[in-house]
């Protein structure tokens, strides 16, 4: 292929600058891990990352991700929804409180789940009375990480939302579709790419989150340790090696997950190019 | 402004259509769905913003003044303001750069790139400070030499700022590259002919068109690189009155049980929260003005 010239300037001194400041702050330095691991035989590592203890801490991270961010997807969903097809009072207020867990520190927001959820919290004394503990437990895991993943599904489905067409919606109204049956068969298709992204992003967001579970957690081990924290654990321990371990193996489910996440945003603009 | 044009169109599609009856829902059920929403926000998301200002303020106003003027809550806070002084205009200035050549240019691997600036969203801020430590660490690449001439970065001010930079990498990038690869590059090029140097052409065409995205990208850094709390953990070493960033102070009043303490100084790290989003409802509603300006200016 033959090299084209550019004609605006400066092409050589941004993505020099972007690929040098990328390379020294995030690859290298993620590298590192990778680099630390080679120091353990494979045995060594298998034995790291599968202890008890760890699986244990993968079960509650992932489970209690997925749950958050299935919450989210129904959830965040029906806060679209309402956000773009319905007028209510305060609609613009709420609009732009729906950033808020973006933009809270996650240590600000673990300590104020904890005192809402907590057994003499404003939510967790009209539940405790039903037996139901929060806070403290892994069910506060999944409310933290609720939380964490909120604004992502109702971020991505909105514009979708908004940009549906209303042609096909009256088509299938006047063909004697009923409002459920339109729902299901013509808007849920076409949000449907939008909503499995932010699904995705929710979940990836949540299975990496320290700062709001910690707090809320209890984090008692085989029970209410999330991942990071083992990390934390072993760092605090000096076992440098045992922490770059687990890292490595949620890394890699970082990656595979950005990949996923990508191919959902790809597949996602190509239905909506398409629909126009 | 075709896109602007399509959307307002299909808004206003939007509003017609909610008034049908036969492509809307009956009254009951739209008050049901909003309810519900709205119950699910309040579980989630009002109560407990109302609660770090009710538990910061329930031993009284002077507790809580007192909680913010103690001398560890002002060196938190003048070190959260440094290290973001220091992350986000660092991040800035990589921003423009990753969007520059990203918006504006064909190159083979663009997309690998843009993963990978995406990369440090989906990492742990765990993982993101442990990194640093594997480096810098005294165990680290870096370790022995960095001791040997006396400085340090992790448990140290450097280090706080590295992990900084990691979390809040991407956000300016990904909120850049997408607006400019929608403006295309044909205002730039006529500066080119008209005679404009590079620079002149970034000044005076590039940046007045990106401005508000750019703002935009700067307040959202700015408030995650100052609540940032995972990663700087790990490579603050909690030292107090020396590498404790606020969120830091938080944990720490909170694990000493002093919880007023706590949600004081958790309570201004919620208030920045409230007054980014409120600068961020604003430049949308400038974005959206001057789309409409565009729009009606294109129309005469």
């Amino acid at each position: 292929m033959a090299k084209r010239k550019h004609v605006l300037p400066g092409f050589t001194l941004s993505l020099g600058y972007t690929i040098l400041y990328l390379s020294l702050l995030v690859l290298i330095p993620l590298a590192a891990t990778f680099a630390k691991t080679m120091e353990l035989s494979f045995e060594q590592f298998w034995d790291i990352v599968t202890a008890p203890r760890v699986v244990a801490s993968y079960k509650l991270t992932f489970g209690a991700s997925l749950i958050g961010a299935l919450i989210n997807a129904v959830f965040g969903l029906l806060t679209a929804w309402v956000l773009v097809r319905y007028t209510f009072p305060g609609k613009k207020l709420i609009d732009a409180l729906v950033d808020l867990p973006f933009a809270l520190p996650t240590a600000v927001a673990g300590i104020a789940l904890t005192a809402v959820y907590a057994s003499n919290g404003w939510i967790g004394s009209l539940l405790e009375p039903h037996g139901i503990k929060v806070a403290f437990t892994p069910l506060g895991v999944v409310v933290a990480l609720t939380f964490i993943g909120l604004p992502f599904v109702v971020r991505t489905v909105q514009p979708v939302l908004e940009d549906l067409e209303a042609e096909a919606e009256e088509a299938a109204a006047s063909l004697g579709a009923n409002r459920w049956q339109t729902f299901y068969k013509i808007i849920l298709p076409a949000i449907w790419p939008a909503l499995l992204t932010g699904f995705a992003v929710a979940f990836a967001r949540a299975v990496g989150e320290y700062g709001s579970v910690i707090f809320i957690a209890g984090n008692m081990p085989m029970v209410s340790e999330i991942t990071p924290l083992i990390i934390i654990t072993k760092l605090e321990q000096y076992d440098y090696t045992g922490a770059t371990a687990v890292a490595v193996v949620m890394l890699v489910i970082s990656f595979l997950l950005l990949l996923a996440i990508n191919g959902l945003q790809w597949w996602s603009a190509q239905r909506q190019i398409a629909s126009r | 402004m075709a896109a602007a044009t399509t959307i307002s169109q299909y808004s206003r599609y939007n509003a017609k259509v909610a008034r049908n009856r036969a492509t809307s829902e009956p009254v009951w059920i739209r008050w049901a769905l909003i309810g519900i929403s709205l119950a699910f926000l309040t579980l989630f998301l009002f109560i407990p913003l109302a609660a770090v200002f009710t538990e910061a303020l329930r031993k009284g106003f002077e507790t809580y003044i007192a909680a913010l003027v103690e001398p560890d809550a002002l060196s938190a806070i003048q070190l959260t303001l440094v290290a973001a002084a220091i992350a986000v205009p660092l991040n800035l200035v990589f921003g423009v750069a990753a969007a520059w050549a990203i918006a504006k240019f064909e190159f083979k691997g663009k997309s690998i790139l843009i993963t990978l600036i995406d990369l440090p969203f989906a990492v742990s801020p765990v993982i993101a400070g442990l990194i640093y430590v594997l480096i810098f660490g005294l165990q680290g690449w870096f370790g022995e030499w960095l001791s040997d001439h006396d400085f340090k970065v992790i448990f140290a001010i450097p280090g706080i700022v590295l992990a900084t930079i990691f979390v809040t990498f991407p956000f300016i990038a990904r909120e850049l590259i997408p607006l400019m690869q929608a403006q295309g590059k044909e205002e730039e090029e006529a500066g080119l002919v008209l005679g404009a140097s590079g620079w002149q052409i970034f000044w005076k065409v590039t940046l007045p068109n990106i401005k508000w995205g750019l703002l935009y990208g700067v307040i959202l850094t700015n408030a995650r690189a100052m609540g940032e709390f995972g990663a700087v953990s790990v490579v603050s070493g909690h030292i107090r009155g020396l590498t404790n960033t606020m969120p830091l102070h938080v944990e720490i009043l909170y694990n000493e049980y002093n919880y007023a303490a706590a949600f004081a100084v958790a309570s201004l790290l919620a208030f920045l929260a409230l007054v980014t989003l409120a600068l961020k409802s604003f430049i949308e509603w400038q974005t959206a003005r001057s789309a409409q300006i565009n729009e009606a200016s294109a129309d005469e």
